[in-house]
């Protein structure tokens, strides 16, 4: 186990090593400056590049970059005049950290209870209904939802905010925007999920033995069935990401996800490289995170050498 | 009891009937890709998405040329114009009669007598041309992306599999590192590098693209490599060359096509998304990530902008799908639910 944990752990630094180098030299072959303001002279031009250590020579800036990294300071954002990175990304991140729980919490049990529900009605107009439902869901892209969403309840019917941030009530079209995808996904694989299970021997002994459908759906089939959805919590999370820079866009949602996009607009090196660098971490601890559960849970696993295949 | 003495005469025998039926086959032998698309005629919704993707495809390359508006071509006197359809303009709940969401008739206010089937965006260019334009672009770098993916997966995945071990070691250490890097970002990173284009978005989302494939194939050829038929043909003296075309590959298409179709709904979605963070292709140049995003800005009061776009792109990805879905379970009956 302990050898298990510390490959993954290996390999998760040299994935972060690999993303942090391409980055830092992504950037440096960035067209455009931050500083081309006409209103700049070149010697204030200079002054900003010394200011901003950009005038030192490359490598040296690659090994205080990574130097940085570690002391968890990912550098000063050129549009906000020299306030760091990492706090800029504390402000933003509650937003987004509320709308991607929300959706996701929201998105599970809507998702959960549909995958079982269609299951147990294998074969029936309620199955049927719900596969279209969840291919529906995981086709059409979580901005044109929104787009349905906001014209539709925001402008038409004016029930809910179209935009902003102020309140649970700004919260509820973004939200189930973007759980659509994650209760098509996960309605999808319970049900596959459970027929796999409700075809098993102890389901068919435990249903001999008298108990209530209740009790054989969720004392005996849910625990099993349950155990694989980790194994989607992976990509689930980069849709999760993908989507609130997609939402908070739509929904002007002062999160993360909206400052990395401006950032992109103003060419600021540093808070792109940092948020990028933030979500690359994010991503990569969620799935070591779920390699290791995933080792303890089924042993399988660990023996051939955690190849998630 | 008593039992007649008998004789057993020869003439109480006769030679029993040959059994017909089990001995020759009444229907001709079905090859694996015969019964295949047998078992997917069958599926009405992959069968619905295979059309709905033949008629998208149409409708790309020759809906442009159905009326005379060009994709670029701007007046003023004719913006914002809401759709409007000969004879479907007559049913007034379907929305097409050029009437704005206020009840005013627009064509009539600005004086355009022309029909424009999908309305016209804010600096008057024809929607209907813009719309099937924008599929085409957003058509053409998905299957680009997905054959470069193809192509890169399949040499990739099969040379690892096939001559394994220190080769296959070294080339799954590089595969495990790639995995780990979230593809949204490496597309991103790049795009910002290499300014949206058509070949750079193509390009960027190859470069993290085809990890998926290789692994796929990988799989596998690693289980078609232990099988009777490999090792006959390897006994027989067959050459690399000829066990990979010949044997593997073939065998390994199933799954490589299904692949194939999930990465295409995934490529048109991911050029959308980029044109939404502002790293989408640039004007006059559509596809429909950007008419999208183009639809976003005047949505509350010329909602037709957006619908038509966000139409086409669902068919697409909904059609896709369900082709996707049908496929696997034509290809590979064993995992059929």
């Amino acid at each position: 186990m302990k050898q298990y944990i510390l490959s993954r752990l290996g390999y998760t630094l040299v994935t972060f090593f690999v993303i942090a180098t391409f980055t830092f030299f992504l950037m440096q072959t960035l067209p455009g400056s931050p500083f081309n303001d006409e209103r700049l002279s070149d010697v204030q031009k200079e002054r900003m590049m010394e200011r901003y250590g950009l005038d030192k020579p490359v490598p040296l800036q690659y090994v205080t970059y990574i130097g940085n990294i570690f002391k968890g300071d990912f550098g000063v954002s050129f549009q906000y005049d020299g306030r760091a990175v990492v706090d800029i990304i504390g402000e933003r991140i509650g937003a987004s950290v509320v709308l991607g729980l929300q959706s996701l919490v929201v998105g599970s049990i809507v998702g959960i209870l549909l995958g079982i529900i269609a299951a147990y009605k294998h074969n029936t107009p309620i199955d049927y209904g719900a596969m279209i439902l969840s291919v529906i869901g995981l086709s059409v892209p979580s901005f044109v939802f929104a787009g349905l969403l906001q014209y539709w309840i925001g402008v038409r019917l004016q029930w809910l905010p179209v935009a902003f941030w102020e309140g649970f009530e700004f919260s509820i079209l973004p939200t189930i925007s973007l759980s659509v995808f994650v209760v098509a996904t996960l309605a999808r694989f319970m049900r596959s999920e459970m027929l796999d299970v409700l075809g098993q021997d102890y389901i068919v002994t435990a249903k001999a033995k008298g108990l209530t459908n209740f009790n054989v759906i969720f004392k005996h089939s849910i625990r099993n069935a349950a155990i694989p959805i980790m194994t989607i919590l992976g990509p689930m999370t980069v849709s999760l990401l993908t989507g609130t820079l997609v939402i908070e866009k739509i929904f002007s949602i002062p999160g993360l996800g909206e400052q990395f996009v401006k950032s992109i607009i103003t060419n600021d090196f540093p808070m792109i490289m940092g948020v990028t660098l933030f979500y690359s971490i994010l991503f990569i601890g969620v799935v070591l995170l779920i390699d290791i559960m995933y080792g303890i849970v089924d042993p399988r696993i660990r023996v051939a050498g955690g190849n998630r295949s | 009891m008593t039992v007649e003495n008998r004789e057993l005469a020869d003439e109480l025998f006769e030679p029993a009937q040959e059994q017909q039926s089990a001995k020759s086959i009444s229907r001709p032998a079905m090859t694996y890709w015969q019964d295949a698309w047998k078992r997917f005629l069958k599926n009405k919704a992959a069968f619905a998405g295979l059309m709905l993707i033949a008629l998208i495809i149409l409708l790309a390359v020759f809906g442009p040329y159905a009326n005379n508006h060009g994709y670029d071509e701007q007046n003023l006197a004719r913006a914002n114009l809401p759709p409007k359809v000969p004879i479907l303009e007559q049913v007034g709940w379907l929305g097409f009669d050029g009437v704005d969401n206020r009840g005013i008739d627009r064509y009539e206010a600005s004086g355009v007598t022309d029909y424009y089937w999908f309305g016209t965006d804010n600096l008057g260019r024809d929607l209907w041309t813009r719309v099937w334009h924008g599929t085409r672009i957003s058509l053409y770098i998905a299957f680009l992306a997905a054959a470069i993916d193809l192509l890169i997966g399949v040499a990739y995945g099969g040379i690892s599999a096939y001559y394994g071990g220190r080769v296959d070691n070294v080339m799954q250490r590089l595969i495990e590192i790639l995995v780990g890097i979230p593809n949204l970002i490496v597309v991103i990173l790049l795009i910002l590098v290499l300014k949206p284009g058509i070949m750079s978005i193509t390009l960027a989302m190859v470069i993290t693209g085809w990890v998926g494939m290789a692994r796929i194939v990988r799989g596998q050829i690693l289980k078609l490599k232990e099988q009777e038929f490999i090792l006959a043909s390897k006994t027989l003296g067959a050459k690399d060359k000829r066990m990979i075309w010949k044997h593997l590959i073939p065998n390994a298409l199933g799954p490589i096509i299904i692949t194939t179709m999930f990465t295409i709904p995934t490529a048109i979605f991911t050029e959308a998304f980029l044109s939404f963070i502002g790293l989408g292709l640039q004007p006059p140049v559509s596809s429909l990530g950007t008419l999208i995003n183009e639809g976003y800005k005047l949505l509350g009061i010329y909602p037709h902008m957006l619908a038509f776009s966000s139409i086409v792109i669902s068919v697409i990805m909904i059609s896709f799908n369900l082709l996707g879905d049908g496929l696997q379970d034509a290809l590979d009956p064993k995992m059929r639910k």
